[in-house]
């Protein structure tokens, strides 16, 4: 049995601390791959929460039928399931973002997100928290592809979900868009990650030299 | 016919790369470049797979899927997965040897969405059995070039002096972002 959480913990937990993307580095291919812009962004995340929330609420409700053996054929079978009915409803309902996002909203079933969560979480959980769970990392995915989004739409096309920023003379920073953007996007936000880690933990340890000094003084 | 295969071939090997243009295979190609050695293994089972499912694929889309268009996904993954395993039995009772070279990788990449995409395109592009097998090994040749530059970059990368900030996955997404720039150079290629 995993390490027990509360529920509050359930829900939190993906959306920062323990970010699929950003600091699990799972599920880096529709990160990359579909981010180029804000738009583009939110209807993979959405695609992606639809498809966690829902395999989710099947895995942990039919865990206790789903032999051992098998488990990993059944998951990727159910995630497989609501995969063709969010790529049918968009190509259907907003053809030109299907269009835009291609083969991108198939490949969301070898999400690795998706296949960790069922494996990790919802197949050992009861319903609610595992709805919680799948509610927390879907929206740490939304907002990691928000901020790769942002960064590349406003960079790239020196606009935000369709409004220009910057007027006329901005000449856009075309490579953002382009796949070369992607990867140095990534790396630059983990750069920014890295730093702050790192000055959170200097902050610790001179706090607790400090307190040591102090403690000496007296 | 030639020309159109080899067309095929260096298209999905060098300018449209699955890795570096596509990001396709993104975790291999994070998690196993650090040695040269494991990246060209990694690389082999991968144009191996990607073999099988170009036939799995092409077998579905003429055989099962004019039918049933809807199963597309689900049949693609299923049989593609199960696939894997099968030759993964057949190896291991053939050639215990190659079994052994290909070691843990070859299961691994039954997930890797390398496979997958490859077999979405072939069908989305209405590519027939030979352009298929074609599409695959250029797919394949393109992971392994990528896997290799980069475990060749990494392996230097240890004597050299990285600012502690960017150590770790910082780094690498930064020189993949480099390579990704100069395959683009490739892109000159579609014109001529």
């Amino acid at each position: 049995m995993p390490r027990k959480t509360t529920p509050r913990q359930d829900l939190t937990r993906g959306v920062w601390r323990e970010n699929p993307v950003l600091i699990q580095m799972l599920g880096l291919c529709p990160a990359l791959a579909v981010t180029n812009t804000v738009v583009n962004a939110i209807a993979m995340g959405l695609a992606t929460f639809f498809v966690l929330f829902f395999s989710s609420l099947l895995v942990a409700t039919f865990k206790r039928l789903i032999p051992s053996e098998v488990r990993i054929s059944a998951y990727i079978l159910i995630i497989a399931t609501f995969v063709t009915i969010v790529d049918m409803t968009l190509e259907a309902v907003v053809p030109e973002i299907h269009k835009a996002l291609g083969a991108f909203i198939a490949l969301i079933v070898v999400n690795c997100i998706i296949l960790g969560r069922q494996e990790a979480f919802a197949s050992k959980n009861t319903v609610p928290r595992a709805l919680l769970d799948a509610v927390g990392t879907g929206f740490g995915f939304i907002i990691a592809l928000l901020l790769m989004g942002g960064i590349r739409e406003i960079f790239g096309y020196g606009s935000f979900l369709g409004f220009p920023l910057f007027g006329a003379n901005y000449e856009p920073w075309i490579i953002f868009i382009l796949p070369p953007g992607g990867f140095f996007t990534i790396g630059f936000i983990l750069l920014a990650l890295n730093w702050w880690q790192r000055r959170q933990e200097e902050r610790a340890k001179a706090a607790e030299l400090a307190e040591v000094a102090v403690g000496r003084a007296a | 016919m030639m020309g159109n295969l080899l067309w095929i071939f260096v298209s999905a090997m060098v300018v449209n790369n699955f890795t570096l243009a596509y990001f396709l295979g993104l975790c291999p190609f994070m998690g196993v470049s650090g040695k040269i050695y494991t990246a060209l293994r990694m690389g082999a089972a991968n144009i191996f797979v990607l073999t099988v499912a170009s036939l799995c694929a092409w077998f579905l889309n003429t055989v099962i899927l004019p039918h049933a268009p809807f199963l597309r996904l689900i049949s693609f993954i299923l049989v593609i997965a199960s696939a894997v395993q099968i030759t993964e039995m057949v190896i291991k009772k053939v050639s215990p040897a190659l079994f052994r070279a290909l070691g843990i990788y070859l299961p691994l990449i039954t997930t890797n969405c390398a496979i997958l995409g490859m077999a979405l395109f072939q069908t989305n592009r209405g590519y027939g059995f030979l352009e298929g097998i074609f599409f695959a090994w250029g797919a394949g040749a393109g992971l392994t070039l990528a896997l290799v530059l980069m475990a060749s970059i990494r392996e230097t990368l240890e004597l050299a002096n990285v600012p502690e900030v960017a150590k770790g996955n910082a780094i690498v997404f930064l020189i993949a972002g480099m390579l990704s720039l100069a395959f683009m150079g490739f892109a000159g290629l579609l014109s001529s």
